[in-house]
């Protein structure tokens, strides 16, 4: 009998011990320890235990029948304190000393917990045995849970939990769940199950303190100051291989237990698998690698020859509900193409990632079915130069199949809002087009839906071809991306509340990763416009003049403006930007149009700099590179003027206060005229304030550009006051119903002063403009360059510099 | 090969880029939404733009100057412009970017 001790009763060993049993039946004589008071039983079921879908007796592997039936002597609950390779001898934890001829080390892995403040108080536990699951399993009804990490294993035991009725929260510090194993349109679709399944997602937070109460867990702290409340903390951000016994044995080890391809360690005589184990730099999580590797342990074990190969891997999560498979190698690279398919109405998400006209990687969500079949093209390295057309739609679809353009309106909820302006909705206009209205008129008559402003026009006419089967009008899409209008896209995010940029590309059917220069900075405004408090601004989706707060020049410096209120400065403030421009080198100093100074050609690295100084002297960013509020021009009004009517240049300044920091769908430009003589021309503005005797008139749409526009009268109002209010509730009509890049005239041509004039004249829908206005500005008020010169200065220096004398 | 460390991944927001001084001029260091690093002389071929400001979606980038868009990989225009520009070989590994340094160390030799 040859003497084989383990150490570790887990998946891997157990599967080796199973093929050493078959091979050389009644030849070895084995001894078992596991620092767990149990046996070998499928950890990975574990997550079906905590939601209740198993109990512990299903998800045993190896009971104690078996064992005595292989004659095995179990060592269970005892740890093994040290190995001595010269006498091959083991002494576990009691004292006991057992000899080998061959040692099978599988230690495993170990949670790695966080060293955050309070991490040791009880009730911060991890998820990796059953006494974790079970102290889970207790967490029902009216108990908060916070998990942190939103990997395989804490969105596992979240959906666990939760299934018992826990208050769940998942905090994860990456932008999208899954990170390693997803992608973000994946990602977005499985966050989403997760909140349908009342489950609290939080992306991008991270962990500052554990906070305790009478030594137990009371609430996790956020940086940003929330405290999330909680009776149990699980810790599942990853694991570590557990090496403490080969170490202390004296065996090579590096990030694991570095083994050779027969699984054998730096000794001749001990061998290595599983979780804890090195081979050729990798370490290995999944089970598939790890049963590969048990069976040439056991191969070794009885002297054949015998090689570990890793294969390719595929993921699955097992939580009910949440579809999602990943395989393969899904990273962008050189000669790499995508072939995405989104099915928004089916919450459909596959894409595949080919190369040399072979599948090398595959994200699917919503609909695994055909997983099998594309984890085999991985695996066999398919040619699929022949079924490339029909790919995506998976083995039922080979030689049809079609994408369908109108799958975003078709996937549309019946009590989705269609047309803002009149409240009508899809079901309602769907039952005028089974009534009879086959055309927008008789859709227009029967419903009022697209009567009014008309930006759902499109949307309409798309739900009478999805009902009729008359083919839709041809329209300008915003790109190639999408085959919806701006219009369309703007009415989807209000009417499915869309609040990220991933949602809008799944839900509205992208037909790309992550859309292109044109439809990223439109969506970025849409979503900041609509949603000011749940949408976080994406600088890399803007252009670079408002992703730098300066305008780029054709050589690739930047200009700088600050802002002077209304056009109205001091000497201090012109002996700083004099100070400025001699500090900085700046080449050309200009006065703007719009009553400004211009700091022109000032060097991308030294714009945190010239922003500090400026700052120093009271001034701020004046946005004059924004889709934004730029400039309140004024002439000096009642101060100097012996015509003016009313004070124009205080009126200006206060407007300029208060509306600064706004962004709008293209640059938004102000005038302000003391008397009808209109020295501010504020006429050809986007929005022009003529004072008069009895108070100020207000007009729109007014360009001096590429095209020369006289404003349109829109409303006269008594007050200062109440003219402040009517340009609030101008700009957000037009922040809210625009296209992007149409300035005031554009928009207003579509949708027709007489309905806007309507918007504004409605006190209550006036005051209501003015409020949803203010709320964005909450947000959106402050000055960039302070910010950025504070906080983000680094990201205008070069990330690195290979020379000493590096050109520039 | 000459593998250099440049930065941690993390100094490169995802969709962006950041520039790269060398001997030979800026080179633009682009990271991906799928976390890939690409490596391009940060010099529109067009009229000079620096590529490193461009907005960057899948594995292309478009010039801020013009909206010129070019591929990545190859560096070649997109569409109907015409145009190349120089790449260079780079990579990720444990979280740092590493860029090949041979052939801009071979360009400054010359």
């Amino acid at each position: 009998m040859k003497r084989l001790v383990v150490v570790g009763a887990g998946m891997a060993t157990g599967r080796a011990l199973e093929h050493l049993f078959e091979r050389e039946p009644g030849r070895w004589s084995v001894t078992l320890f596991n620092a767990e008071p149990r046996g070998n039983y499928d950890r990975i079921m574990l997550s079906p235990v905590l939601s209740g879908e198993k109990a512990y007796e299903d998800i045993v592997i190896h009971d104690a029948a078996w064992y005595e039936a292989h004659g095995v002597e179990c060592r269970f609950g005892t740890r093994v304190a040290s190995v001595d390779r010269a006498a091959k001898t083991v002494t576990s934890e009691t004292g006991d000393v057992v000899a080998y001829d061959k040692l099978l080390i599988g230690t495993g892995s170990d949670p790695f917990m966080i060293p955050l403040p309070g991490h040791d108080l009880d009730g911060v536990i991890a998820y990796r045995d059953l006494e974790d699951t079970e102290r889970m399993m207790a967490m029902g009804a009216g108990r908060r849970v916070v998990v942190i990490g939103g990997g395989l294993l804490g969105l596992e035991a979240a959906a666990g939990m939760a299934a018992r009725g826990a208050d769940v929260t998942v905090i994860h510090i990456n932008p999208h769940l899954m990170e390693r194993q997803l992608d973000e349109a994946a990602g977005y679709l499985l966050r989403k199950a997760l909140v349908e399944k009342g489950i609290t997602v939080r992306c991008s937070a991270n962990s500052t303190e554990i906070l305790g109460d009478g030594g137990h867990v009371r609430a996790l702290m956020l940086d940003d100051g929330t405290e999330l409340a909680c009776d149990l903390l699980v810790m599942a951000v990853g694991i570590r291989p557990n090496v403490a016994v080969a170490k202390r044995a004296g065996l090579a080890v590096g990030r694991g237990i570095q083994v050779d391809d027969r699984m054998v360690t730096s000794d001749a005589d001990v061998l290595a698998v599983g979780e804890c184990v090195e081979h050729d730099g990798a370490l290995f999580g999944l089970v598939a690698p790890l049963y590969d590797q048990a069976k040439v342990v056991a191969a070794t074990l009885t002297g054949e020859d015998a090689a570990f190969v890793p294969k390719e891997l595929s993921t699955k999560l097992k939580v009910t509900g949440c579809d999602l498979f990943s395989a393969g190698d899904f990273a962008e690279g050189e000669g790499r193409e995508d072939i995405v398919l989104r099915d928004p109405s089916r919450g459909v998400y596959r894409r595949l990632v080919l190369q040399q006209d072979r599948v090398v990687g595959a994200v699917m969500y919503g609909d695994t079915a055909d997983s099998a079949w594309f984890f085999q093209l991985i695996k066999d390295r398919t040619d699929i130069t022949d079924m490339r057309e029909t790919l995506i739609f998976g083995p039922a679809y080979q030689g049809g199949g079609q994408a369908d353009p109108m799958a975003a309106v078709a996937a549309l909820p019946d009590d989705a809002e269609i047309c803002g302006c009149n409240g009508v909705c899809k079901g309602t206009i769907v039952a005028a087009i089974e009534g009879g209205a086959v055309d927008l008129g008789g859709v227009r008559a029967n419903t009022k839906a697209s009567a009014s402003c008309g930006t759902c026009t499109g949307l309409v006419e798309q739900l009478i071809a999805a009902q009729t089967g008359a083919a839709a009008p041809a329209v300008q899409p915003v790109c190639g991306c999408t085959d919806l209008t701006h219009e369309e896209v703007r009415r989807l995010i209000k009417s499915q509340a869309l609040k990220t940029m991933p949602a809008v590309w799944q839900e509205l059917g992208w037909k790309t990763v992550d859309g292109c220069h044109t439809c990223r900075p439109a969506l970025n405004f849409y979503l900041l416009a609509d949603w000011p408090l749940d949408y976080a601004d994406d600088p890399q989706s803007r252009f670079i003049n408002e992703r730098k707060h300066a305008n780029i020049q054709e050589d690739g410096t930047f200009s700088v403006v600050p802002r002077m209120w209304g056009g109205v400065t001091t000497p201090d403030e012109l002996r700083a930007i004099a100070d400025a421009a001699d500090k900085y080198h700046v080449p050309t100093v200009k006065v703007t149009g719009g009553q400004r100074i211009d700091l022109l050609g000032v060097r991308g690295e030294d714009l945190p700099a010239i922003w500090r100084d400026l700052n120093e002297a009271g001034m701020v960013s004046g946005y004059a590179y924004s889709k934004g509020l730029r400039t309140v021009k004024t002439c000096v009004g009642t101060d100097h003027c012996r015509f003016g009517t009313q004070d124009s240049t205080g009126l200006g300044i206060a407007l300029e206060k208060t509306l600064h920091g706004s962004w709008t769908p293209h640059k938004l430009k102000l005038g302000v005229s003391g008397c009808p003589r209109n020295c501010a021309e504020a006429t050809c503005k986007d929005i022009g304030v003529v004072c008069v005797d009895s108070g100020y008139q207000v007009s729109i749409g007014g360009a001096a550009g590429m095209d020369v526009k006289e404003t349109e009268f829109l409303i006269q109002v008594p007050t200062e006051a109440e003219t402040i209010q009517v340009i609030k509730a101008v700009i957000q009509v037009y922040r809210e119903n625009a296209k992007y890049l149409d300035r005031i005239y554009k928009w207003l041509a579509k949708v027709g002063m007489d309905w806007v004039r309507a918007q504004i004249e409605d006190p209550d829908e006036r005051r209501a403009l003015v409020d949803r206005f203010e709320l964005s500005q909450s947000v959106y008020r402050h000055d960039p360059w302070a910010r950025h010169a504070a906080a983000q200065a680094e990201r205008y220096r070069p990330v690195a510099s290979l020379a000493l004398e590096a050109a520039e | 090969m000459n593998w250099i460390d440049i930065a941690a991944l993390d100094e490169i927001p995802a969709r962006g880029a950041r520039k790269l001084t060398t001997a030979q001029g800026c080179v633009a260091v682009f990271r991906t939404g799928g976390d890939d690093v690409y490596a391009l002389d940060d010099r529109c071929p067009h009229k000079g733009g620096p590529l490193s400001e461009g907005i960057v979606h899948g594995q292309s980038v478009t010039c801020p100057l013009h909206n010129w868009v070019f591929d990545l990989n190859t560096g070649r225009a997109m569409g109907a412009d015409e145009g190349t520009v120089p790449t260079y070989p780079c990579r990720v590994e444990g979280g740092r970017i590493l860029i090949d340094a041979s052939r801009l160390a071979r360009a400054s030799a010359a």
